[in-house]
Parts: C-alpha cells; structure tokens; sequence
C-alpha cells in the first residue's frame, strides 16, 4: 500500500505537469489566438496574426512547465499568464454580443 | 523519467536534455517518416513523372491557354453538373493536368473526384495508375489508412513535440555553437552526440523554420478558436478564405443556363499579367449556368509567398470582375511562411538546397533516436538481456530508420511490377509500402538488433541500387536513353536512386565496424559509468 502511495507521489506530479503541457499549453494557445483579436487591426488580420502566433505559446509553455520547479508552479504560471490573455479575450467576446 | 520529481530541484539544462529527450522519443519515430517523406516530396513533380513512364519526357511547357480549354472540355463531359472544377496546368517540373471536382449531392471525403490528364489530348492520361510522388507528399502530413482529419491531428501533435524538442535542444546546449565544431570520429556514443549535434545546429534555423510553418500550414484546422469567435457568419468566414486561398467557393446558381465563355481568352489575359508559364489553377464554378465564375490563379514563380493571387471573371461573359493581388500583412506572413515550407518558389538549386538540409533534419531525427539506444546500452546491468522499454526503443528505431527506406523502395519495385491491369492499382501501390514496412517490424523484432540494423541497410541498399535496373527491363526509359535525350527527371531519379544506395551502403559499412569495435570494450567493462555529464545529454 504505501508502495503504491509512494508510486503515486512520485508519479503525480509528472503526470499533473505532462497534462500542464499538453492541454494547459494548447488552452493558452487557443485563449492568445482569441485575445489577438483585441488587437486594434482588421478583425481578419487578427485573427490571421493569433493563430500564427499561438504555436510559439504553445511551446513556450511547454517549456515554462518543465522549467520550473514544481508541478504547482508549472500550472500558477500558466494560469497567470492566462488572465490578461483570458481578459484580452474576454472584451472580444462581450463586445461581440453586444455588436 | 525523473523530470517530476518534486524533492530535487535540477538545473534547467537538465530539465531541458529531460525534456528534448522525451519530446524527442515519444514522437521520433512518426517524425522521422514524416520528415523523410516530406524531404523526398520535394522532387515529388519529378518522382510522379518517374512513376507514369508511359508519358513523354516533356520538353516545352505546354502553353496553359490551350491546356486549360482542352481539360475544361473533357469535364464538360465526364463531369457535367458538378458545381466546381480546378484545374492545375502542368509547368516545367510537371508534364500532367491535374484536376479535381465536387461530386454533385456528395459528402465529406466522397465530395471531391480528381483526375490526371495528359495536356496535350485533354483526356485522362494513359499510363498506369499510380498516387505517384503525391502519396509521400500526402502521407507526411496525414499518414494513411485513418480519416484524413485523424491524420492531420497527429503530424500537428507530433510536429509540436518536434518545436519542443528543438526549443529545449537549444536551451540544453548553451555551448551550441562551439559544439559544432567539435567532431569525434569512430567514438562510439561520442560520435553520436556530436553527429547530432552538428547535423541539428547546421540546420538549426532550417529545421525550426520547417516545424513551425508545417504547422501554419494546417493552424485553421489546429487554432480555429480566434476565427469561430471574429466571424459567425459564412459570409464573414469567406472574407477570411478568401486571404487565404485562391480557391474560389461555389456560391448559388441562378438556375439559368449559359454556356461558358471560352476560358483560353481569359488564361491570356493572367498570362499577360503574370507571366507566360507562371499561372497555378483555373477554378471554375457553376460552369453552364448564368452564374458562373472563373478564377484563374497566378504560379509560384517570382515570389515567396503561396498568399492568394488571382483574376475572377464572369463565366458566361468572360469579363474580368475583379484582380486580387495582395492580402493583409498578417495573411502575406502566413503566405510567405507557407511557401517557405514548400520551397515551390525557388529554382532546381534552391530546391536541391531544401533537399539537402531537409536530409540533415531527417538524420538529426534518426541519430537522435538511435543515440537513445547507445547511451542506454552502456548502462544496462546485463547487456544480453536488456529490459523490455530498451528492446522495443531498439527495434522500433530499426523498422522505422532501414524499414523505411526499403519500404519506400518497395513502392518504387511495386510502381514498375505489379501488372497496368490490376485493379486499383495505385492502392496496391500504397499497400505494398505499408506491407514491407510491416515485414520489416517482423524482421527487426525476431532478428538480433545488430544483425537487424545490417540486414536491412544492406536490403535498402540492394533494393535501390536495383531499381534504375528494374526500370531499363520495364520500361522503354533506360537511363543511357534519358541521358541521350537529355531527359533529365528520368536520369535525376535514377541517379538519385544510386545515391541513396551509396549512402545506406555507408551507413551499414559503419554500422558494422561501430560493433565490431564497441563490443569487446563493453565486455570488458560491463558496468561502465558512462562520461556523459549533465551538459551533454541531447
């Protein structure tokens, strides 16, 4: 049982930080590519420009993931460069209700 | 497997050899077919020429005016009612027509046919069926026998582990440039680090510039959440396609009938602006009703950018409607990134250029994954019986490093051997690939590894040396002929062909000295420490 445990602790974290990278990464990816429409160009410019650009924070978040100390960190980091993107986006969402 | 190890904080140089070490081995193999396939699509034209033997070495580009109504014509009659036709005009590395067609109420996969036809006559060309070059093209970025969508999902996901692995391989060597000059010959794991290395920082910005613009080429289908949120009308969608693509959509007919206008006049009228030979496609929609719509699309010649450039007419009056001849700075980016994937815009050096450098890529893939196994070997507490992750890393690097290439050539052998008559045959063509790439897994699990590796290089070796002589028994196209001719696709290919030989000549040669020379030492010294320290592991 505590073998187990043990495992358990020693394999979470990697797992928490391989799901940090594949699907955290991709979310931040796809909220930047979404968040480039606030960009103040031709709406079908931006979004050209976002998906450009997302692959290069995808990987970057990657990287960031496994950088960092702990698999905690790994996601805080995520998670805070989510908000001003995640706000980005948030004004394109809402000013496309109200348009 | 220890980059989650809470308790120990390591270097970020270790974490980023982790890292690159993982990304790197997780997806290596698929990356490798992928860039192996993809450097050969680089003469694809050529390869698919080298395929049809049938067809006449073509000497002059057949003027696309001509071409184009001829091929229009035959469609008028094998695919009346078909609400679009594209037609692509042949150029100088090309000596057929291509074209494909929405099949009128059908879906999805079904909802397209395509056709080769011979430009000069304006039928369907009359040589053996075969996907030609064309397959190894498609099969890099969408592999086979699964739905195309599948396909593309996973050369996006591996093409991601592949940035990964380059991002962190450059963090991992901060002494990279330095490193390049440093080459120990017939070292063993030594010299299979530094043939890494060299081969990746040679090509570093090749390589980088190749992984991320394969993955803008297909970003509609990875990255659709910025234009599902911008446009939510198809209307807005097509302002989109239409930077994007020159590949006009059918919109609505009128439902009243009109013939087409004749399409040559306005293939002249592109070539009077773009250039003689430098026209793409013809794409026609509605053709016969008052509603159609013909764009003619400009070639790749004289720029570097794949960015939509094309003049649309009114079908049944021929009168232009419009010249769309640039895009937005964002989409002229995506253009110009996409165009350098394909490396169309250049002439046959830049082209040989791309080849070299994309084999470069191809081998820092295959050097790296087999380094995986050298490094680990001298590790192993008991190197007659090596634990089952070291086994299946081991023969899968086989199968997929020498089985590809036999493969490869046993599609080749199957292009020139199986009868003109068979059945769907250009599928069996594509089956054989995937059949001796199967018996070469077979191989590499039953047979000892070192024995596995030489067998095969030489089989690879035997296998393309042999095919220029499968080609002078089965053809009318013997290379003393294409050389007298001055046919230089034919004799290119079967020139390469040798080259490649050589080269897989090479590979086994050295292959079999490597274990000549490792294995008394690591007998003698089972349990070696190996010198790698932290800086070195790539």
């Amino acid at each position: 049982m505590t073998a187990v445990l043990d495992r358990a602790r020693s394999v979470g974290p990697l797992l928490s930080r391989i799901a940090a990278a594949v699907f955290g990464g991709y979310g931040l990816a796809a909220l930047g590519s979404v968040a480039a429409l606030a960009l103040p160009m031709d709406k079908t410019q931006a979004v050209i420009t976002g998906a450009l650009a997302s692959f290069a924070i995808y990987a970057g978040a990657v990287v960031w993931v496994f950088a960092v100390r702990s698999a905690r960190r790994a996601w805080a980091g995520l998670l805070i460069a989510a908000v001003p993107l995640g706000l980005a986006a948030w004004s394109v969402w809402s000013g496309g209700a109200a348009a | 497997m220890s980059i989650g190890a809470e308790p120990h904080p390591r270097g970020i140089r270790q974490t980023m050899s982790d890292l690159h070490i993982w990304a790197g081995l997780l997806t290596g193999w698929f990356l490798y077919a992928m860039f192996l396939t993809g450097t050969v699509s680089y003469f694809k034209d050529e390869l698919s020429q080298w395929m049809r033997p049938e067809l006449q070495h073509q000497a002059e580009v057949p003027d696309p005016a001509g071409v184009a109504r001829r091929i229009v014509d035959e469609l008028q009659v094998i695919a009346p009612g078909s609400t679009q036709w594209s037609v692509g005009v042949p150029d100088a590395r090309n000596n057929v027509a291509n074209a494909f067609w929405r099949v009128p109420g059908a879906e999805g996969r079904r909802a397209f046919q395509s056709a080769t036809f011979d430009p000069t006559t304006g039928h369907k060309v009359s040589s053996r069926e075969t996907a030609g070059g064309d397959f190894f093209y498609r099969f890099h970025f969408q592999f086979h026998y699964m739905p195309v969508l599948w396909g593309r999902w996973l050369a996006g996901f591996c093409a991601m582990f592949m940035l990964v692995a380059i991002v962190s391989g450059v963090i991992t060597h901060k002494k990279i440039f330095v490193d390049f000059f440093t080459f120990r010959w017939g070292k063993g794991q030594r010299s299979w680090l530094d043939a890494h290395n060299a081969l990746s920082v040679f090509g570093l910005p090749f390589h980088a510039m190749i992984t991320y613009t394969g993955l803008v080429t297909l970003m509609a289908l990875y990255m659709p959440w910025g234009s599902q949120t911008a446009f939510k009308t198809p209307a807005e969608r097509q302002q989109l396609i239409a930077e994007l693509s020159a590949f006009i959509q059918p919109g609505k007919p009128s439902g009243q009938k009109a013939a087409l206008a004749p399409v040559e006049d306005m293939v002249r009228q592109a070539q009077a602006r773009w250039g003689h030979d430098n026209i793409n496609r013809v794409t026609i929609t509605h053709g016969g009703d008052a509603a159609a719509r013909v764009s003619v699309s400009r070639g790749d010649q004289g720029r570097a950018s794949v960015s939509p450039q094309y003049m649309l007419f009114e079908g049944s009056t021929g009168q232009l409607l419009e010249t769309k001849d640039h895009v937005g700075p964002a989409a002229e980016t995506r253009g110009v990134m996409y165009a350098l994937h394909l490396g169309r815009f250049g002439d046959t050096v830049t082209r040989w250029l791309y080849f070299i450098v994309s084999l470069a890529g191809t081998a820092m893939v295959g050097t790296g994954l087999v380094m995986w196994t050298v490094k680990r070997r001298q590790k192993l507490p008991n190197p007659d019986k090596p634990y089952f992750g070291f086994r299946v890393v081991e023969r899968l690097n086989i199968a997929a490093i020498a089985g590809l290439s036999i493969a490869m050539a046993g599609m080749l052998w199957a292009n020139r051997l199986l009868p003109t008559d068979l059945p769907d045959r250009a599928a069996w063509e594509i089956h054989t690939f995937f059949i001796v790439w199967g018996l070469m897994c077979v191989h590499a699990v039953l047979r000892p590894a070192k024995r596995a590796w030489l067998e095969q290089l030489w089989l690879a070796t035997a296998a393309l040396a042999l095919l220029p002589l499968v080609n002078v028994f089965t053809t009318q196209r013997p290379l003393w002929r294409s050389l007298a001719e001055g046919d230089w696709v034919f004799a290119g290919v079967d020139g390469m062909l040798w080259a490649l030989a050589a080269l897989h000549a090479m590979l086994a040669i050295r292959t079999a000295r490597h274990s000549a020379k490792v294995r008394p030492a690591r007998r003698a010294t089972p349990l070696r420490p190996t010198p790698s320290s932290a800086g070195e592991r790539a």
